[in-house]
């Protein structure tokens, strides 16, 4: 393990650790204009660009670090890089494919430089670096008359993980968030990427997956239950196991107590500030979702929280307050079954 | 059933179920998905999906259907088995699910290192994994051998690299039980001891089987097939199997099981006695549920009288009675000859009959020849005695059969001489290498009724023809029956039957020759029989002269310009650690063992079918059962006792493309000293855009690149003594072995040149020292690198094995000879040439024009005529036709 690890590690076991706010709900509140997306070598760039948040790392870098700052200021513990849509799947709609590996570099570099300048001995502070879900799936068929038919396969997902992620850790980040997770076949496909990658490069980093679950089904979007979506990504190894986005804390609760008994890791959360308003804005007040995460705090549902959309630095105070002196979640050891799943799980007993 | 077993389906397998099979090769995947649905709605817990079928393109069935699947969330709630013997289907299967699969299987084959690599592979996608008890020197059949095989598995697992036991499932090997065979009897027993082992010693890993195996002797007896399964697994689970493939609704309660039937069946299966097996088969008749299956193993057939006796034991190829059956029967007879005109030829008749409507197959008719040749050697000295008799007199008719001249492969021909044996036919086999003259006079000599020519090797084709023109100069009118590998309808109605006036027919397969010389010699059918044939004939001829409208081909200047334009500039020939040639001798057979590909010895013996799917085929799997186990047991006899040896040449030079289509072969580093010169054949088909037209010229470096490029050569047999062994089972009057012991050469002498190409690559050339390959894909050619063989369609002419020969002196350094037609003396011999570029892959050359042929006749200094007579079945042109309007 490396120290950075060895750090996080000391930290997740004394208390719940807090993750950041949203980075894409804080972009829209700078009410930037396409030429905020824009440098010189992107001046004659065909395409709008406007919304491509991630390329302000590279036309707009202080304006992302100060957002990373104010989460730092807030009590977050970890930053999350402003790379959710950072891979060439992802960026082929903007066209933008050749500047994955620099958004990846230079995101990763403005959350680590945050991180340190945050960083006191006593309190340490990390770069997650994100790795979002892309635009495409790899279990659903986008024709409906031919459900057999992909528009991408594992080895292209393969294939952009591993570029994001290298250019991530080159970037310096201490661990990795593979996030808002719709598709768990994307997801093992990313995972694959990074068993390969902590091969080559002889060391593993610290990995966050997180789920999303798409209604009050209860199921990712694939259809799988939480159960069977842990069953899937288990032999990741991950330092926490998850969800985050699509619902608020109020109805994401049940899932994350489902992770809580299921996970033999440390269980993350963190949702959106509630559920988006008829303007598509979120609306919980800091207080409200403060109060719904002591409440999951107190019941010893999780390890790590944080926000995702809606959420701002206000929120993360007020989380980090509501939590600072409530014990994390205990990790619980479950006997040795073999676990398997379809979209539901199937447990053979030891 | 106990409630902590989980069922696992069977039927979304097309090796295990003929209608999934029939409904994926027809691509309709939708009544395909209803099966799997099915089997989720009858309770299977997980679902195990088999796609290996020959002719299937597995991989992309296994992604289809997989992908299909997961739009079916009623069937795509449960864990899918991805089960296949090839890697890259399984590995393609795991990119296609969300969830947790299992792989289903991986096992310590091919040793430690590809094992731990797909392991490793299978954490990475997030797989469990089936282990099956199977290990370098085979699958484990002893208890002691199961667990230790699984013990090792498991520490290699856990220790090196971490797999978390609860993710191994072993599977250690369901065989069948009750066949009959002494070595069987502990095979379920074994499973379940070695079960409780693995479940005691090696914590957290779990146990499965496929059960259908347990009970196949009882094929078609579904009552006590589905008592065994039951009763295995009330045993098994007990023991520890947690998992299994089974058809879960066809299991019956066990407590249901009729008691008589139960502790005969428990017998069995836990190996309780001796005569288990028999007392199960007493008994199984009186529980058959349907069907009709037979077991050599019942005795009950002793009851009958003699001539039932002897029928039955014709039928089932039974020996071990016939010398006090046929003695019984003498004494009983008035004359000796009786009893063959009698019993022997009854039983005979009916193993025809049953031949004739598929009914029985090719091995199993060969087993019966083996019994009835036994029981005419009891006779024949008491016929001797008997001056009335004159045993041929009873004969339906005299075949001579012969191997022509040039030619030294007799397998075909030997089936074919016993099937008609079997028949009653008198044959007179003139072996291999028989010149015309020979035949002509035997014909002449013995009156004989039909004349059956056989040739493995396209020169052979020529030597027909040859025999056919001359059998007409002698005014012959005997029938010719054309039969062989590379013999056609097309070909024999074409070139052979125009020669002749006598009746001229081709023989697919041994199982038509009784067909066609029944019919050939009948008074009543043979008028009808030669005209349906010779106006067959015709129509082939005609359609053949209207099909010539020339094939369109590209000249031999413009497809040499489209040659295969490999980028020298780039490219560093590796270089083989050796020049020169190096020999071996006395190969050990337990290396090659492992390596025989047996889908093409079924199909010697008419079985048609890909290994191992045949043998759990409902028409054929019994037939290739009882031919498998009998191969396998001589194969063991053949390596142990060392009846064979293997013995091999293999050699590189330096090498250089000098012209478009040759390569100079150099004595020496110094390239300016050649020691050959090999000509090859371009294809000359119009070829797309971006598809070269192929000379295996184009993968050497040409001389002007700089390059120091090398080709290699290799020479290998295992058959020299194979003909003696033979020869020694012939005169025991047992055909059945001497044909055996011939058909496994060849497929040691094909594994021999599979495992010389191997250590060629990994070692000799050493360009590929870390392959790894399992069998399946060392079968399927998946490596760097090829070994055409004169012969074959990237290099047709035969006479390039004679440049060959010269540079290897495989006369002198492996002891295999050339015929004057090319064919290489022992039969079980292969030959070729390496070629290392990566490029370099194996094609077909096609059909060819006479511009490349007189070409070609000139680089090789020989006349054109001569060049056509060897490049004959690749002409695209017919070289008669042409020459007469041509001026001289």
């Amino acid at each position: 393990m490396t120290e950075r690890a060895e750090k996080l590690e000391a930290l997740a076991q004394q208390r719940i650790v807090i993750l950041d706010g949203a980075m894409g709900t804080m972009i829209q509140g700078l009410k930037l204009d396409e030429a905020d997306f824009r440098n010189e070598r992107l001046a004659a760039h065909n395409i709008e660009l406007r919304g491509n948040n991630d390329l302000l790392s590279l036309t707009k870098p202080d304006a992302i670090r100060g957002i990373h700052d104010a989460f730092l200021n807030a009590g977050a513990d970890i930053v999350t890089t402003n790379t959710f849509n950072a891979t060439t799947l992802s960026q082929a709609d903007y066209d933008t494919t050749n500047l994955v590996r620099e958004m990846n570099v230079a995101s990763a570099r403005l959350a680590v430089d945050a991180a340190r300048a945050a960083e006191t001995p006593e309190r340490p502070r990390f770069a997650a670096g994100a790795l979002g879900p892309t635009s495409k799936t790899a279990s659903i068929s986008p024709d409906v008359a031919d459900p057999g038919f992909r528009s991408v396969s594992f080895d292209d997902l393969r294939k952009a993980y591993d570029e994001s992620a290298r250019a991530l850790i080159e970037g310096g980040v201490d661990l990795l968030l593979l996030e808002t997770v719709f598709d768990t076949l994307n997801a093992k496909a990313a995972i694959y990427a990074l068993e390969k990658l902590f091969t080559d490069l002889g060391r593993r980093l610290p990995l966050i997956i997180s789920g999303t679950i798409t209604d009050l089904s209860g199921r990712t979007l694939t259809g799988q239950t939480t159960e069977a979506f842990w069953n899937s990504v288990r032999h990741a190894r991950p330092f926490a196991i998850g969800l985050n986005c699509s619902l608020g804390a109020e109805h994401m609760r049940p899932y994350v107590a489902e992770l809580a008994r299921v996970a033999e890791t440390r269980v993350s959360a963190y949702p959106n500030a509630g559920l988006p308003n008829e303007f598509g804005e979120y609306d919980e007040t800091p207080t409200q979702t403060a109060a719904l995460l002591r409440e999951w705090a107190e019941s010893g549902l999780v390890n790590i929280i944080g926000g995702c959309c809606g959420t701002t630095p206000e929120h993360i105070l007020s989380i980090s307050e509501a939590v600072m002196n409530i014990l994390p979640r205990e990790i619980s050891e479950r006997p040795a079954h073999l676990r398997l799943c379809g979209l539901e799980p199937l447990v053979v007993r030891a | 059933m106990n409630g902590l077993f989980v069922n696992i389906g069977e039927r979304t397998n097309v090796a295990g179920s003929a209608k999934f099979r029939k409904f994926i090769t027809e691509g309709n995947f939708g009544a395909a998905l209803d099966i799997a649905r099915q089997q989720v709605e009858n309770g299977a817990q997980i679902i195990d999906i088999n796609m290996d079928e020959g002719l299937l393109d597995s991989e992309a069935a296994m992604v289809r259907f997989l992908n299909l699947i997961a739009a079916e969330p009623d069937i795509s709630r449960v864990p899918v088995m991805i089960d296949s013997s090839k890697w890259s289907v399984i590995e393609a299967g795991l990119k296609c699910v969300q969830g947790k699969a299992i792989v289903n299987s991986l096992s310590l084959k091919e040793g430690e290192a590809s094992f731990l690599e797909q392991a490793e592979e299978c954490r990475r996608y997030g797989a469990a994994m089936v282990v099956m008890a199977f290990d370098e020197n085979g699958q484990a059949e002893t208890e002691d051998q199961k667990f230790e095989i699984c013990q090792r598995a498991y520490n290699l697992l856990t220790e090196k690299i971490g797999i978390a036991p609860e993710d191994i499932i072993f599977d250690p090997n369901i065989f069948a039980v009750a066949t009959g065979i002494e070595e069987h009897n502990d095979y379920a027993r074994a499973f379940i001891a070695a079960t409780k082992r693995i479940r005691q010693n090696l914590p957290g890993a779990h146990v499965s089987g496929g059960l259908s195996n347990v009970s196949f002797s009882f094929r078609g007896n579904n009552r006590v097939r589905e008592a065994m399964h039951s009763a295995f697994l009330y045993h098994a689970i007990q023991a520890g199997m947690d998992m299994g493939i089974v058809n879960a609704g066809q299991l019956t309660v066990y407590e249901d099981i009729p008691k008589d039937l139960l502790e005969r069946v428990e017998d069995v299966l836990l190996n309780r006695r001796p005569d288990a097996t028999e007392r199960l088969l007493e008994i199984a008749e009186s529980h058959r549920g349907k069907g009709a299956a037979k077991s050599t193993s019942d005795l009950t057939w002793r009851k009958g009288n003699v001539n039932a006796r002897l029928s039955y034991a014709l039928v089932n190829g039974i020996g071990d009675f016939v010398n006090e059956d046929v003695e019984e029967a003498r004494l009983e007879a008035e004359r000796p000859l009786d009893v063959i005109e009698g019993p022997l030829m009854d039983g005979m008749n009916i193993v025809g009959d049953l031949f004739g409507a598929g009914k029985m197959f090719l091995p199993q008719v060969v087993k019966s020849a083996r019994v009835m040749k036994k029981a005419v050697g009891i006779l024949i000295p008491y016929m001797e005695d008997d001056e009335n008799s004159g045993n041929s007199s009873s004969k339906a008719g005299k075949i001579l059969m012969a191997t022509v001249k040039g030619d030294v492969h007799d397998i075909g021909k030997n089936i074919v001489g016993v099937v008609l044996q079997c028949n009653n036919y008198e044959v007179i086999d003139l072996g291999v290498m028989v010149p015309v003259t020979q035949i002509i006079t035997t014909a002449k000599q013995k009156n004989i009724d039909v004349i059956g020519l056989s040739g493995l090797i396209t020169p052979s084709l020529d030597e027909m023809c040859n025999v056919a023109t001359e059998m007409e100069r002698e005014g012959l009118k005997t029938p010719l029956l054309i039969g062989g590998a590379t013999t056609s309808r097309l070909h024999t109605a074409v070139k052979v039957a125009p020669r002749y006036h006598g009746t001229t027919v081709h023989v697919p397969d041994a199982s038509k020759a009784v067909g066609v010389v029944s019919d050939l010699l009948s008074n009543n059918r043979r008028q009808e029989y030669e005209q349906t044939i010779r106006a067959s004939y015709e129509r082939i001829r005609e359609g053949y002269a209207r099909g010539q409208t020339h094939e369109d081909r590209v000249t031999i200047v413009e497809a040499r310009k489209n040659c295969l334009a490999i980028n020298w500039t780039s490219y560093l020939p590796p270089q083989p650690t050796f020049l020169g040639t190096k020999s071996f001798d006395k190969f050990d057979l337990i290396e090659l063992e492992p390596l025989i590909d047996w889908t093409p010895f079924f199909r010697t013996w008419d079985l048609v079918g890909k290994y191992p799917r045949i043998l759990e085929d409902e028409r054929i799997g019994k037939a290739a059962n009882e031919l498998f186990t009998d191969a396998r047991s001589m194969l063991k006899q053949i390596v142990k006792e060392k009846w064979l040896s293997a013995r091999g040449v293999v050699g590189f030079w330096p090498a250089n493309r000098i012209r478009e289509d040759d390569v100079a072969v150099y004595v020496d580093e110094g390239r300016d000293q050649q020691c050959a010169k090999l000509h090859f054949l371009r294809q000359q088909m119009p070829r797309k855009p971006g598809s070269a037209n192929l000379s295996l010229a184009d993968f050497i470096a040409p001389k002007e690149s700089g390059l120091a490029d090398h080709i290699g050569a290799f020479a290998v047999s295992v058959g020299a003594e194979a003909d003696s062994i033979a020869q020694r089972f012939e005169e025991a009057q047992d055909d059945y072995s001497a044909i055996m012991v011939k058909a496994l050469a060849d497929r040691l002498a094909e594994a021999f040149a599979e495992r010389m190409h191997q250590m060629v690559r990994i070692q000799h050339w050493g360009y590929a020292p870390n392959e790894q390959l399992d069998n399946d894909r060392l079968i399927a050619e998946d490596y760097t690198g090829i070994r055409p063989a004169p012969g074959y369609p990237a290099c047709p002419d035969h006479t390039a094995k004679g440049t060959l020969f010269k540079l290897l002196s495989a006369k002198e350094s492996a002891g295999i000879e050339l015929t004057e037609s090319y064919a290489m003396h022992p039969a079980a011999s292969v030959s070729g040439f390496y070629f290392s570029h990566p490029e370099s892959r194996y094609f077909g050359l096609g059909k060819i024009e006479r511009d490349q042929v007189e070409d070609y006749a000139k680089r090789k200094g020989i006349s054109t005529r001569e060049a056509e007579r060897w490049l004959a079945p690749n002409l695209a042109y017919d070289p008669n036709l042409q020459k007469e309007n041509a001026p001289d």
